[in-house]
């Protein structure tokens, strides 16, 4: 059970503490409601570019990192398809500090041309180091084009190509702020060593002025149920055949969501799953396999990618895969399976749970999905999950229609 | 009003009283040291059981890292599926991991299934078999990921650069290749597995929200386990260090980036300069705030990231500069590296900068010392390196008054670019 206290200020920035004497650090977590989904087509990878600029100065402060690190702390942050997270961690007596910077942010940045241009090329390397000098480094590039159509997942939140981020200018820098880092949309987590009462105060303090901003009203394009199965075909100069398939899944909130969460694990989840056990131990089709699904808050894509035996083929692969799950399609998960992945779940959340940083991160993260208190109910959801809920839903998700299947094959 | 332009009154990190937890040590019966601290808020727990048998002890390259890899594959009673199933089934993750002198297997789980789950952890220190089918799937899966990882110019230059510090036939300096995979046989990992697991010398550290019978339990299970009962063979490895100072490595002619490491070798934690060469190490790359990330990624934009850190190693350390640079900026970025030595060699550290140092570094301790695994991290560390926590109070003292002077001398001591290898692999 995390505990926690919640206001909001008149400017309707959302504050929620989350109190823990036992360390002698405080956490201050800023989720901004923006991802890659909220970007222009034409202007992908933005959203993280900007991630970028928050470390590039604000009105008053000059350097982000210099005064926190003289405080003791650290910091860092993360872009999704679906949100923006700044975390900072210091000794809980300095946590001033962390107010003072986040919110001089919040107010404005400076929007300096030099830090637009070398952010500009600090992530082209970064895209260059995640997505073009690795082998299948575009693999997720090509699947998200594949399976969405009109939904903007369908691109990374590194961005669909190096020259979006290179044409980056500082009126779109300026008018992205605007529209999307206001207190309105904006949620503060405080936890540690800290007393709701003071960080009240501080909040007040920091915040309390920031004009408010617009609301930002998402409303982004629904993807169509897709209708029939797609198929992409490639060669590339990589060592082994690899296979990606992926089908759409229910939304974050909904029941669904939990089933499907629960059927990556019997499926993929470790040595012991379906998968494995049977691809990589006794066919040997497969020298590794995973089965996962992204945590997206719309609907997102349940996946299973895995490199091949190297002489097997990848029609012989599908054919596997599609009998394993076949399997879970026809018959009901016997009962000590089901509660080997709700326990595996169980502990799971209660090893992430361990640091403060992870419990401040997910707080914000549950508040952006409309209630904080889905944190303590998680679980609850889980254990609620039937084997006729596994039956229903493997059924429902996994059907040809609804499959996208990546064949990347090695030109060797 | 209020003034957004001055920061607010902050303690300085350097008064904070930084204490180490201190751990209970026990044995069992059969002279195993145990290692315990129980602390923590989550119902939530972790054992470490530490072997001498890493790369280190083996006569033939890689037997350690496949032992320890198939520990877990089948004994006499369980087949390999079997045994996932078992820790599976009570939501908790045995890990197993081969380093240079040890070998680990670590085991994190729910406090309340311990008592489940140890029994089967001591089965695979004794009746562990290595079945030659687990054996042959492995070594064609793990050639595989070599043949990828191959691709890959940071992992090429890892194991290069380690070569040209140590030498190929050092245990620090060693790698696989396909034909090492090849040559394996199932009697050489039984062989080692006996000599360095089931007779093998053992440490075990544990800690997290322990149950009141923590002892009792460990003894139960492992206390009447034949270990500790032989001498460890006393290995000489020799450093050979290369002899040319730099070397290209061309790996992939369309490579867009250069993974660039520029090393020296460095002694172990007990020389004197160890300590002291850590805030040195900040300064020049050990933070988001360092001299390289700040010039080489903040002013020029030529890198997602650049480091520099001291390795962890036993007999003998190295000082490792590591980045992945955009191919048309690598030989400026080299320049840049041996500049910003130059430059500490050269000019004494501002105390603005030094205070932001020792404040960043305790504050980075302080951080680190909450939860119980990062507190056993630590202990572990000391007891592998034969240290106390003398150490951890040197550490915090030495990173609170040393003076500009001294870590100028310090860099003029060991940021000489004569010393250092520079490799680059695209």
């Amino acid at each position: 059970m995390i505990t926690y206290n919640r206001f909001v200020l008149d400017n309707g920035l959302r504050v929620l503490v989350h109190e823990d004497d036992s360390t002698p650090m405080a956490v201050v977590n800023v989720m901004y409601d923006v991802g890659a989904r909220d970007e222009d087509a034409n202007r992908t990878g933005f959203a993280h570019l900007f991630e970028h600029l928050m470390f590039g100065g604000s009105i008053h402060i000059p350097d982000y990192d210099e005064p926190l690190q003289k405080a003791g702390g650290e910091n860092n942050a993360f872009t999704t398809n679906d949100l923006t997270n700044y975390y900072c961690q210091l000794p809980a007596q300095n946590i001033e500090t962390a107010f003072w910077l986040e919110s001089d942010r919040m107010l404005s940045l400076a929007f300096s041309k030099k830090s637009l241009n070398v952010q500009r090329k600090v992530v082209c390397e970064e895209f260059k180091e995640h997505y073009i000098n690795q082998p299948y480094g575009d693999a997720w590039h090509k699947m998200r084009e594949l399976a969405y159509e009109v939904h903007p997942y369908r691109w990374m939140t590194i961005g669909k190509e190096l020259s979006h981020i290179e044409t980056a200018e500082l009126s779109d820098v300026k008018s992205f702020f605007f529209k999307h880092y206001r207190p309105v949309n904006a949620i503060i987590v405080v936890a540690g060593n800290v007393k709701t009462e003071e960080v009240k105060r501080l909040s007040e303090k920091w915040f309390g002025n920031i004009p408010m901003g617009d609301k930002y009203i998402r409303n982004l394009p629904k993807e169509p149920v897709q209708a029939a199965a797609r198929m992409l075909d490639i060669e590339a100069d990589v060592p082994l055949d690899a296979f990606y398939k992926t089908w759409h899944m229910p939304a974050r909130l909904e029941k669904g969501y939990y089933v499907a969460e629960l059927i990556t694990e019997i499926l993929g989840g470790g040595a012991s799953s379906r998968l494995y056990h049977s691809l990589v131990k006794e066919q040997q089709l497969f020298s590794n396999i995973s089965c996962y699904q992204f945590g997206s808050i719309d609907e997102g894509l349940l996946t299973i990618e895995g490199k091949l035996v190297k002489g097997k083929k990848l029609e012989e692969a599908d054919a596997a895969v599609e009998a394993v799950l076949e399997k879970i399609k026809l018959d009901k998960v016997v009962d000590t399976e089901l509660m080997k992945v709700k326990n595996k779940t169980e502990s799971l959340i209660a090893f992430e749970d361990m640091s403060v940083m992870n419990r401040a991160a997910s707080l914000a993260n549950y508040e952006l999905l409309g209630n904080a208190n889905l944190m303590n109910e998680e679980m609850e959801r889980f254990l609620d999950v039937s084997a006729e809920d596994v039956y229903t839903w493997s059924n429902k998700i996994f059907t040809r229609e609804n499959s996208n299947t990546l064949f990347y094959r090695s030109k060797n | 009003m209020l003034n957004r332009k001055l920061q607010p009154e902050i303690v300085n990190a350097v008064d904070f009283d930084l204490t180490l937890k201190t751990c209970e040590r026990f044995t069992l019966d059969n002279g195993v040291p145990v290692y315990s601290l129980n602390a923590g808020e989550q119902e939530v727990l972790m054992v470490e059981w530490v072997f001498y048998a890493g790369n280190w002890y083996e006569e033939k390259n890689i037997v350690a890292a496949i032992t320890n890899f198939l520990l877990k594959n089948g004994t006499t009673n369980r087949s390999a599926f079997e045994i996932n199933e078992h820790f599976d089934s009570w939501g908790a993750h045995l890990n197993r991991a081969c380093y240079n002198e040890t070998a680990t297997v670590t085991l994190h789980s729910l406090s309340k299934h311990l008592d489940k789950l140890l029994p089967v952890v001591a089965s695979l220190f004794n009746e562990s078999t290595m079945p030659q089918g687990e054996l042959d799937i492995y070594r064609q899966i793990q050639k595989q990921k070599l043949s990828v990882s191959l691709k890959k110019s940071e992992f090429v230059a890892g194991r290069v650069i380690d070569e040209l510090l140590y030498g190929f036939e050092h245990p620090y300096g060693i790698y696989s290749s396909f034909e090492d995979y090849d040559a394996l046989t199932q009697q050489e990992l039984l062989d080692f597995y006996k000599k360095f697991y089931t007779h093998g010398n053992c440490v075990i550290f544990v800690a997290g929200m322990l149950p009141a019978n923590i002892q009792s339990l460990l003894n139960q299970h492992f206390g009447s386990l034949p270990f500790n009962t032989q001498p460890l063979p006393q290995t000489d490895h020799v450093i050979k260090p290369a002899t040319g100072r730099k070397k290209h490595i061309a790996n992939d002619p369309n490579g867009v980036q250069s993974a660039i490491r520029i090393a020296r070798p460095f002694p172990n934690r007990h020389h004197p300069d160890f300590i002291r060469v850590q805030v040195l190490n900040n300064i020049f790359g050990g933070y988001f705030g360092s001299r390289l990330m700040s010039n080489i990624r903040e002013d020029k934009g030529y890198t997602y990231g650049i480091h520099s850190y001291l390795q962890n190693h036993i007999q003998q350390s190295a000082w490792v500069v590591s980045t992945e640079a955009g191919r048309d900026v690598c030989a400026a970025t080299i320049e840049e590296v041996y500049k910003e030595m130059k430059r500490l060699r050269e000019e004494p550290v501002g105390d603005e900068e030094l205070q932001l140092v020792r404040n960043y570094m305790i504050g980075s301790i302080l951080g680190d010392l909450d939860g119980p695994f990062q507190v056993i991290s630590r202990w572990k560390n000391y007891v592998l390196n034969q240290l106390t926590d003398a150490y951890f109070y040197e550490s915090i003292n030495t990173i609170k008054t040393i003076s500009a002077e001294e870590i100028r001398e310090l860099a003029v001591k060991y940021l000489d670019p004569e010393a250092f290898y520079e490799l680059t692999v695209i």
